[in-house]
């Protein structure tokens, strides 16, 4: 599912945020999305998954402008994972994966074979099929990260956003999580902080500065010291790494 | 449906469903029977089904009178206001994603309140139609402060309810002022009564009126259960899901300010049944609103039902305004769910 933005732009009052942004992204790619704090990665990443309306601009999914598919049916193909979601409602695991099947359901319509078949499909790709009746509450946050990602599974969507999945995560939880969804058979978008992480398990990048994209491509072209320079202000050292093609960049104190 | 929810869901509620009618049709005989003036069960339930033309037994008139007349409409009134209290509870807590919510934060009793006052203090219209009129106009005058104030409620549930707390003061503010500078002793005591609700004087019409309000509001509310399941994580997550958060938010808010102010209307503000019943059902039935919201409207009515019978007999030769007895039941209440809802340390 192939996902194509033309000219997007979005802000709030007379704040600019997301500025003209065209991107295109081939199904099954796994995109990354960085750039600094408050360069617009959220923000562009709920205007594709068409959460927010840009301004201007239009996003496509399989050729469809997303802004006359309506919100159900827009919610059956592409899922969207919030970053550190929470809830006070005493849900259980299964009761959170269960509500991907929400945009499957009618009003009033029963529990179908289907829909429990994908909330066991996604439980078990996330690992988490042991613990469909432990409390939501009593999860550390790499588990409710998972259960959420389960529950984007369940939507049966063809695209996947992904904001941050990794903050608050350790490093191990950080490469689990990511090489999980890297393996998924979807077209996923991710937003993320970690330059090296987004190098290790990103097919594309896009780098946002100030809401516009400053580079585009496979980590090692995006990824250059001036770049980093320059968007990210820092200095730093790029190794190719073992993987080809995966540049490793080691910053320096300076 | 029963894989919809913990393993055995929905023979659990099944089972509750039934036992919370018998408890209910229990309360109203009950509530019936008792009073100043005690009918035996025998004939509360001969007078019933002679009304509805089933039997033909000798009844004294006076007895007919009182359980049909008098007794049978407040029991039913008071439960329908228990139940639709509790489903608009319900409702909020999931919206705003509180577990404080409950009708009276959007202000719209104090904005009845305000409406009332007019009525008795200021002479605004006469009679009880307009009391009821007043009362309802100044809900909704409440609800529409709140609704400005918050944006449509789409500035986040936060400032919603901050928006709820300032409407509220305004509109208290108003009534006091009002009472204060325009009202004699009597007029205060007959306000004081009002504000904390009362079921005496209410009739058939009322029931007819609340019973169709009641139903058409829990069917909306439970035809919109799942998308309201979706709230659990917030609106945005709610949108990434598909429900059509605007439009669902201002349906189950209009809902909510309707059935409160038609409810308030008619018995005054009767606090803490919104807040307590939906904790105490979804301890039993679990958070989701398709078992969740009818679960709630039973037993609001239990407890509605049941707390007007104490506040006839707590006291003897008067009746304890019913908010009396719900906050006396409502507050410790209150107080357990503070205690558990505080942070972990």
């Amino acid at each position: 599912m192939s996902i194509v933005a033309e000219n997007l732009s979005w802000g709030v009052r007379r704040k600019t945020i997301v500025s003209d942004v065209s991107l295109t992204v081939a199904p099954g790619e796994t995109l990354g999305l960085i750039g600094p704090n408050g360069s617009g990665k959220s923000s562009l990443l709920r205007l594709l998954a068409g959460l927010r309306r840009p301004a201007s601009g239009r996003v496509e999914i399989n050729g469809r402008d997303i802004a006359q598919v309506p919100r159900k049916a827009l919610s059956r193909q592409v899922a969207f994972v919030q970053q550190s979601a929470a809830t006070d409602t005493n849900v259980t695991v299964a009761d959170v994966v269960r509500l991907g099947r929400t945009p499957h359901r009618s009003a009033l319509a029963g529990w179908s074979e289907a829909d429990e078949a994908a909330v066991a499909e996604a439980l078990d790709r996330v690992g988490m099929t042991s613990r469909r009746k432990q409390a939501w509450q009593t999860l550390s946050g790499g588990e409710r990260q998972r259960v959420h990602i389960a529950r984007g599974l369940a939507q049966a969507p063809q695209v996947m956003f992904l904001d941050e999945p990794t903050n608050h995560l350790d490093i191990h939880h950080q490469i689990e999580i990511l090489r999980m969804v890297r393996d998924l058979e979807l077209t996923s978008i991710i937003a993320l902080h970690d330059l090296n992480l987004a190098a290790m398990f990103c097919d594309r990048i896009v780098v946002l500065q100030s809401g516009a994209v400053c580079a585009c491509g496979t980590p090692e072209a995006v990824l250059t010291q001036q770049t980093l320079r320059d968007v990210f202000r820092v200095s730093a050292h790029i190794d190719g790494s073992a993987d080809a093609g995966r540049p490793h960049i080691r910053f320096s104190a300076g | 449906m029963s894989s919809d929810t913990s393993e055995g869901g929905a023979g659990r509620l099944a089972l509750f469903l039934c036992l919370s009618v018998v408890v209910l049709t229990l309360a109203v005989a009950a509530a019936t029977a008792i009073g100043d003036y005690n009918i035996a069960l025998r004939t509360v339930f001969l007078s019933v089904t002679n009304k509805l033309g089933l039997t033909g037994a000798e009844i004294a008139p006076i007895e007919q009178s009182v359980v049909w007349n008098l007794r049978l409409s407040r029991a039913l009134v008071a439960a329908l206001a228990g139940a639709g209290l509790a489903i608009c509870g319900a409702i909020l807590q999931a919206l705003l994603r509180n577990a404080l919510a409950e009708p009276f934060v959007l202000g719209v009793s104090a904005g009845a309140s305000t409406g009332a006052v007019c009525v008795i203090v200021l002479g605004i219209g006469a009679g009880s139609l307009s009391l009821s009129l007043g009362a309802f106009a100044g809900a909704f005058a409440a609800f529409t402060l709140v609704a400005l104030l918050s944006n449509g409620a789409t500035s986040g549930p936060n400032h919603t309810i901050l928006a709820g707390v300032a409407a509220s003061q305004l509109f208290n503010a108003l009534t006091s002022y009002i009472v204060t500078t325009s009202g004699n002793a009597q007029q205060a005591r007959d306000v004081m009564f009002w504000l904390l609700g009362s079921f005496g004087g209410v009739r058939w019409p009322d029931f007819q009126l609340l019973l169709v309000v009641v139903i058409v509001s829990l069917a909306i509310c439970i035809w919109m259960a799942r998308s309201l399941d979706a709230f659990t994580f917030g609106d945005e997550d709610a949108a990434a899901l598909g429900v059509p958060v605007g439009r669902i938010r201002l349906v189950l808010f209009g809902v909510t300010a309707l059935l409160t102010a038609t409810i308030v209307s008619m018995v005054g503000a009767i606090g803490f049944v919104g807040l307590v019943v939906p904790h105490a059902a979804r301890y039993v039935v679990g958070p989701l609103h398709l078992r969740l919201l009818p679960a709630c409207a039973v037993v609001g009515a239990v407890f509605m039902v049941i707390a007007d019978i104490v506040s006839r007999v707590i006291a003897t030769q008067q009746t304890v305004p019913i908010g009396v007895v719900t906050a006396l039941v409502g507050v410790p209440f209150f107080a357990v769910i503070l205690y558990r809802a505080r942070p972990q340390t």
